[in-house]
Order: structure tokens, then C-alpha cells, then sequence
């Protein structure tokens, strides 16, 4: 699909990335690009333009918050959406995350279909424009 | 029919996905396992490392959320649990003391059983032993003494920006270095975007000694799009000018971040100075940057790898044929300056697809301190285990076979060899005994040492006990080194325990032992003094995925003797052999080296006579030693060795075949059933 959706998936695991790049990718209305570490993410970032960025937030070094922060500095990207991805609905970090400007937050585990729900409604729709 | 189709390949994807699932979640399981380790040998010594907790934590964490996605909820129960646990005692609500970290010891048990039966497919809820008590155990322990909070921040001009940026976890330790009265900075680093991993990790490295990296906080500069900028918010009771001077050449600038009345100066001065934190080792490594691949499509990697190797020498051939016709004189140059590129290439990725097959040997370390703590204590012995060579690497499948065998002697060092404190300290020694581990790289060999300081083999029981079992002769004790004595150990059924206490009983022997590290193609020694401590030596190759091999020529053929189990050799003349109980034997600097003839082992007819002078092929297989008489020593070449068709499988002393140049195929001789077979005639002989 040639509107496909650009979608940065950034977590350490390599199974739930996968796990969040295959239910993403299976939808059809998504492309996937993932990002192995915090540090891969700020590699990808400014370079490239993003539809959505979906982050787990406990990683080592650059940890989501960080994250959210660092795509709001972003001329580019400033408005992109992240959505931080959890598997503790730690009250404290979830406030930090929306007052940084996350868009949304997710906690583990999740059924795909929750995971597409949210995706979707962060992202404007296509006959929307941006 | 294209259903059934997609459905297969579903089932493949979602096999493919669990098997991703279980290596992580086995990773996961081994990373906590290590930092358990550690922070148990940190604590013993007085030291707390906040970020091995950290990392401990975080694997839990992945574990809790992989389990979730993958719906094992006994894994999910215990992860959650645990989870809390290392929460309480990351954000310094809980104290990390030794009832605590066994029940974190537990509670890593518990994930392998809880993985074992996933890897087999047990269907969820209907598997062993419930973990509810265990469970209840770690909540308790989770909220035992909460710590008072007070608001220690507030002297210090912090950033509200930056405050937000924390977790809740860095937080607590920017709170902690506060209360410790270490002073706080921020270290500014630019890094190119290329290589800010490497670059980061270098300044963290620089930085360790002197104190704490709490938070990492990247920022966006659109002047310089090829670089970042990291602000390093750092906690150390060392100066600014000491901080700037360990990131001397590199683009990093260190400021203190002021105290609020203006006042720079560390309020309390009598922290108690920390040691200098240890260097956190290759284990904080990302993870993220492996692949996994099947070990099996790695074998046939190296079998192609093998095999275009014949073909480089049956190119080399046709080759020496064309430099011989002048007419294509100058062809056969430019082939022969291709034929060397090409050879290099060759050995390059040989070496490139050995090299992905070798993991360290620090993964059955850490299973091994887990042993020596729980037998020490079950044993009321206080022992210290010191590991060193932790991240010298092996082939995978040696890796994994040498658990078991490093296990039992390490159970034996402990049940055997040290002593217990009120007999050490009789003996005037410390009331700790030590068992020392040490790998080492040598070359195409690894030696692993394991040595305690407990009370050594008594020779005269171990003869005593060989002679009782027949597998003595007693002229034959008589001749015996002490060296030779000690080894009799690795015979079946001999210990140096008169009667089976109940460790015994567990029918552990040392010749479990030696048949497993032969069977790797390893060599076992041991030494032993008396009131000093026992010594053992494992060599072992570093893999056995391709040989080296000794290519020798005996009876008008020709054959391959792996390398690693080749001592040395040496050329005699005839009349060195004497004849020892109908048997020739040889005298190897005052020992008696028993002489095997490869056409007498295969019953091989010559009609030759032997010649005046041979080669003798020093072998040795876990502790024995005998020299095998060739013909001649043709050479050495890398092999890569296939079994037998049907026919000659399980001939003894023929361990395979290989090819080598010129499509001619060898035998490769099985070193391990040459020595089995000539050693144990010896005995019966004597």
C-alpha cells in the first residue's frame, strides 16, 4: 500500500518488537521500521519522517521518557505521536510520560486488536490530511 | 488448499515466534541469574552496585512482559511477583539481605522448571509443583521497612525539566547520591549520531570509578544534524576538575549543579568512601545487537566451508599441472595469484563461522556459583569460589556439555576436598577454604583449573581402593608415581572414601567425569599435595566443529589423528621399545609410555618389516598416555570430519572419514577407543 503509514517500533526485546511489528504490519495499513535500543531510535529520529513512534519505555541508557522529549525537540517531528508501551501502569510514569507530550500509553500485555485500536486513534485519518 | 497452506505457514510463524519467545525469556532468566551473582559477591565484600540491581530488575521486567504477550501466566505470576520485589529493593524500600537473595536464588529456579516444561509444551495449568508459596514469600519480602522519604532534592537547583524525565527508579537514585552526600553534575557529551553507542559507553566507562550515571538525557541541536547531544546527570563525591580530568580528550564539558542557597560545598564529609566500583563486564552489553541462529545450520555452514576447501586443493592441482605446459605459462601466474586470494578468503571465513559458534564460559560459571553456595551451605562449610577466564570463549556444544562434569568436580572439591572449619582451622589454616576456577586461552586449546585449598588426595587409600577392585596390580602399585597415583581416581569405583557417606551415594565418580571430557576430545590431570589442596587440569579444544589434524602414514596408509589429542612426537629407533608383560613400552623422561602399532590395533597384514627408526605419536584421552608408532609424519591439515556409511560404523579406532586434496578420502583414527582399548588390555594384563 503506497500510503502506508511509517511507524517506528522501539524496544529492547526482540520478541515484542516483533510481536508489535507483526500485529502493526498484518493490518496492511502500516510500515514498520524497529529500533533494537533508545540509541538506535535517536539514530532513526531526525532523519526520518514518522507517522507514529510506539516505545517501550523501560530500556537501558535511553529510556522512553527520554525519548518523548527528545522527539518534541524535534522541528520535524515535533508533533509526531509516541505512544509509550508498559508492562507497569506505574502511576508516576505514566504522568511523566503525558506531561513530556506522550500521546498515549499502553500497558502489557495487550491483544493485538487493543494495540491497532490504539495506533489508529492517535493517527489522523487519511482523508483528514495533517 | 491454499487455506491449508496459510495455515501451515501460521503455525510456522507462531512456532518461529515461540521459540524467539523462549530464548529471550532464557536469556532473561540467565542475565538475572549473573547479577544475582554479583550482588551476592558484591555484598560479601561490603559493596552494593546499584546498577547490577538495576539490570536485575529490568530482566525481570522483560520477562513479566514477555510472558504476558505469550500468555504463560505462571511465568507472568512469578515475574510480576519477583518483580515487586526488585522494585522494593532497587527504590531502597526493601534491604538486599542474604535471606533475600535466597529467596531470589529460588526464585530463578523456579524459572527454569517454569521454562523446562514450556520447552517440552506442557499445556498451561496443568504442570508441577504450584509456586503460590513462593509466591507469598517475595510479597512479604517486598514490603518489609519501607524507608522515610524525605524531600533531600530541594537543596539542590534542579531543572523541573529534567526532574521529568526521570523515572521513578533514577529519581530514587539522584535522592540516594544526595543522602550519601555526593555531589551532583551534569557532564555534557557530543557524540556523532553514528557512533553514540561506542561513544557513550566510553564515557560511562570513564566516568564508573568516580560515581553514578543516573540519567541519560538526550537533546536534538537541527545546527548539527550528524550529532547529539547527551546530558549526563552524574553523582560523585569526587571534584568537577577530577571529573573533567578522566574525559580529558573527549568533547565533554562538567559543570556541578549548585546547591539552592548558592553554597557548593558537599555538606557531609564523612561519607564513607566506596570502593571504587567494579568495572560492570560484558554482560551490560546489548542484547539487542545478536541474532540467534540453529547451531545445526551453523554445522552445515562449516561443513560447506569444508568442503569448498577441496575444492581450493583440487584447483591447486589442476593448477601444478598447467605451470608444467610453457605454453600457458603466464595463465597460470595470474590463476596462481587468484588461487592465493582465494585461499585467504577461505580461511578468513572459516574463522568467521568458527567464530560465531563460540560463546563464553562465564554462562556455566555463574550456574556454578549458584552451586557452591547452596553445597557449602548444606555442607556447613564456609567456601569462596573465585572465577577468573569468565569470558574465554568455546565452541557452543563444548560449552553446554562441560556444565555437568565442572558441576561434579566442583561438588567434589567442596564434599572432599575442603575441609570442614574446625579441621581447618586445626590445621592452621583460614576457616574459609577457596576453590579457584580458571579458564584460560591457549591457542587452539582452552585449559579450565580447578584447584582447592582443602586436604588433598590420599594416594595410599586410592591404591588400597584400586587394588581391592582389581584394577591394580599390586606389582604394578608398586611403580606407581605419585602423580600416576592421584590419577587413579578417574577410574570407575575408586574414591578415596573407604565406606559411601551419603554424598557418595549419589554415585558421582570421577570417571563420570573423565568419560565425559573425553568425550569432547579433552584431557583431564590431576595433582594433588596432601594438606595443601587438589588440582585439576581440563584441556579442551575450542571446538570440534573443524579438527586440525596430525596426517600421518602407517602400514603403506595414510590417516588423520585429531591435533588435540596429540601430546607430541618424537622419532625413535628400534631398539628404545621394550617389551613390559608381552607388551611394547617405551621410556618418556622416566615414565612408561605404552606403544600402540595402528597395523597391529586393525590387524592390518604387511609383509615390510618395521623400520629401523618410527615416529611415535604421543596421545593422550583424559588422563592416559600412549605413543602410537607410525611410518611417518606427513603433515598437518584443518578436517572436517564426516561419519561412516553404515558399513564401517562402529568399527572401533576408526572415528570417521575426511577428504583431503586430490578427493582422496582418509580415515580419521578415534583416538579415545585406541587409548580405552590399549589401556584396559593393560590392566587385565597385569
Amino acid at each position: 500500500m503506497a500510503d502506508a503509514r511509517h511507524v517506528l517500533v522501539v524496544d529492547d526485546s526482540a520478541a515484542t518488537r516483533g510481536f508489535l511489528a507483526a500485529t502493526l504490519e498484518s493490518s496492511g495499513q502500516y510500515r514498520v521500521t524497529q529500533a533494537a535500543s533508545g540509541f538506535e531510535a535517536l539514530r532513526l529520529l531526525p532523519r526520518k519522517r514518522f507517522d507514529l513512534v510506539v516505545s517501550d519505555v523501560n530500556m537501558p541508557d535511553i529510556n522512553g521518557l527520554e525519548l518523548v522529549r527528545f522527539v518534541r525537540e524535534l522541528p520535524e517531528q515535533r508533533t509526531t505521536p509516541v505512544l509509550l508501551v508498559t508492562t507497569d501502569g506505574r502511576e508516576s510514569d505514566r504522568e511523566r510520560g503525558v506531561r513530556l507530550g506522550a500521546s498515549g500509553y499502553l500497558v502489557k500485555p495487550f491483544a493485538p486488536e487493543e494495540l491497532l485500536r490504539v495506533v489508529a486513534s492517535l493517527l489522523p485519518r487519511p482523508d483528514e490530511g495533517t | 488448499m491454499s487455506g491449508g497452506k496459510d495455515r501451515d505457514d501460521r503455525d510456522r510463524a507462531a512456532d518461529k515466534a515461540r521459540e524467539e519467545f523462549l530464548a529471550e525469556a532464557q536469556e532473561n532468566v540467565e542475565l538475572l541469574s549473573r547479577d544475582l551473582v554479583r550482588l551476592d559477591e558484591a555484598r560479601a565484600h561490603g559493596r552494593f552496585d546499584p546498577e547490577v540491581l538495576n539490570e536485575a530488575f529490568r530482566a525481570v521486567h522483560s520477562l513479566k512482559g514477555l510472558s504476558g504477550l505469550f500468555g504463560v501466566a505462571r511465568m507472568g505470576d512469578l515475574s510480576h511477583h519477583l518483580e515487586n520485589l526488585l522494585d522494593a529493593l532497587r527504590l531502597g524500600r526493601a534491604s538486599l539481605t542474604p535471606e533475600t537473595l535466597d529467596l531470589l536464588f529460588e526464585a530463578v529456579t523456579a524459572f527454569h522448571q517454569v521454562m523446562r516444561e514450556q520447552a517440552e509444551g506442557a499445556p498451561e495449568g496443568k504442570e508441577g509443583p504450584p509456586v503460590g508459596e513462593l509466591l507469598a514469600r517475595l510479597d512479604k519480602a517486598s514490603v518489609a521497612g519501607a524507608a522515610a522519604a524525605t524531600d533531600v532534592l530541594a537543596a539542590f537547583a534542579l531543572d523541573p525539566g529534567l526532574l521529568a524525565v526521570l523515572t521513578e527508579y533514577e529519581e530514587h537514585r539522584l535522592r540516594q547520591n544526595v543522602q550519601d552526600g555526593r555531589s551532583l553534575y551534569r557532564v555534557r557529551a557530543t557524540f556523532p549520531l553514528e557512533t553514540i553507542d561506542k561513544g557513550l559507553d566510553e564515557v560511562k566507562s570513564a566516568l564508573r570509578p568516580l560515581g553514578e550515571s543516573i540519567a541519560f538525557l538526550p537533546s536534538a541541536d537541527v545546527t548539527k544534524p550528524d550529532e547529539i547531544d547527551l546530558e549526563i546527570l552524574f553523582g560523585s563525591s569526587h571534584s568537577a576538575s577530577e571529573i573533567t580530568q578522566v574525559l580529558a580528550g573527549r568533547r565533554c564539558t562538567v559543570a556541578e549543579i549548585p546547591r539552592a542557597g548558592g553554597e557548593v560545598a558537599r555538606t557531609a564529609t564523612d561519607v564513607s568512601p566506596r570502593e571504587p566500583e567494579e568495572p560492570l563486564e560484558a554482560s551490560l552489553r546489548s542484547v539487542a545487537q545478536t541474532v540467534r541462529v540453529d547451531i545445526r545450520k551453523l554445522d552445515s555452514l562449516m561443513n560447506l566451508v569444508g568442503e569448498l576447501g577441496n575444492v581450493r586443493a583440487g584447483l591447486d592441482e589442476v593448477l601444478q599441472l598447467l605451470r608444467q605446459q610453457r605454453s600457458v605459462h603466464s595463465l597460470a601466474q595470474g590463476m596462481h595469484r587468484e588461487m592465493r586470494a582465494l585461499e585467504r578468503k577461505l580461511d578468513e571465513l572459516q574463522a568467521g563461522v568458527l567464530d560465531i559458534r563460540m560463546v563464553p564460559l562465564g554462562q556455566v560459571f555463574d550456574k556454578l556459583s549458584r552451586v557452591v553456595r547452596k553445597l557449602s551451605r548444606d555442607a556447613k562449610k564456609e567456601i569462596r569460589l573465585d572465577i577468573r577466564g569468565g569470558d574465554t570463549e568455546l565452541d557452543k556444544l563444548i560449552v553446554e556439555e562441560l556444565s555437568d562434569p565442572l558441576m561434579h568436580v566442583i561438588r567434589n572439591a567442596i564434599d572432599h576436598g575442603i575441609e570442614s572449619p574446625a579441621a581447618r582451622t586445626a590445621a592452621g589454616k583460614p576457616e574459609m577454604g577457596t576453590v579457584t576456577v580458571r579458564a584460560e586461552n591457549r591457542g587452539s586449546h582452552v585449559v579450565i583449573e580447578v584447584s582447592d585449598d582443602g586436604a588433598g588426595l590420599d594416594e595410599l587409600r586410592l591404591v588400597e581402593n584400586a587394588i581391592e577392585r582389581g584394577l591394580l596390580g599390586a606389582a604394578e602399585a608398586e611403580a606407581l608415581s605419585p602423580r600416576e597415583a592421584h590419577n587413579l581416581i578417574f577410574l570407575p569405583g575408586v574414591s578415596t572414601k573407604g565406606v559411601p557417606d551419603q554424598i557418595s551415594g549419589r554415585g558421582v565418580g570421577m570417571d563420570v567425569v573423565k568419560t565425559n571430557i573425553a568425550r569432547l576430545s579433552g584431557i583431564i590431570d590431576v595433582r594433588s599435595e596432601r594438606g595443601r589442596g587438589t588440582h585439576l587440569s581440563i584441556q579442551l579444544p575450542v571446538t570440534l566443529a573443524i579438527v586440525q589434524a596430525l596426517v600421518v602414514r602407517a602400514a603403506g596408509r595414510v590417516y588423520c589423528l585429531p591435533l588435540n589429542s596429540v601430546l607430541e612426537s618424537l622419532r625413535i629407533a628400534n631398539d628404545e621399545i621394550h617389551l613390559l608383560s608381552r607388551r611394547e613400552v617405551m621410556s618418556l623422561r622416566g615414565q612408561t609410555l605404552p606403544l600402540v602399532r595402528i597395523e597391529r590395533f586393525f590387524e592390518l597384514e604387511t609383509d615390510r618389516p618395521p623400520p629401523k627408526r618410527s615416529f611415535v605419536v604421543v596421545v593422550g584421552l583424559a588422563q592416559h598416555r600412549i605413543g602410537l608408532v607410525v611410518d611417518e609424519l606427513v603433515g598437518q591439515e584443518d578436517i572436517v570430519i564426516k561419519s561412516l556409511g553404515v558399513a564401517l560404523e562402529g568399527t572401533p579406532g576408526i572415528g570417521g572419514a575426511t577428504e583431503l586434496g586430490g578427493k582422496r578420502t582418509v580415515l580419521v583414527l578415534d583416538v579415545a577407543a585406541i587409548v580405552e582399548e590399549a589401556t584396559s588390555t593393560r590392566s587385565e594384563a597385569a
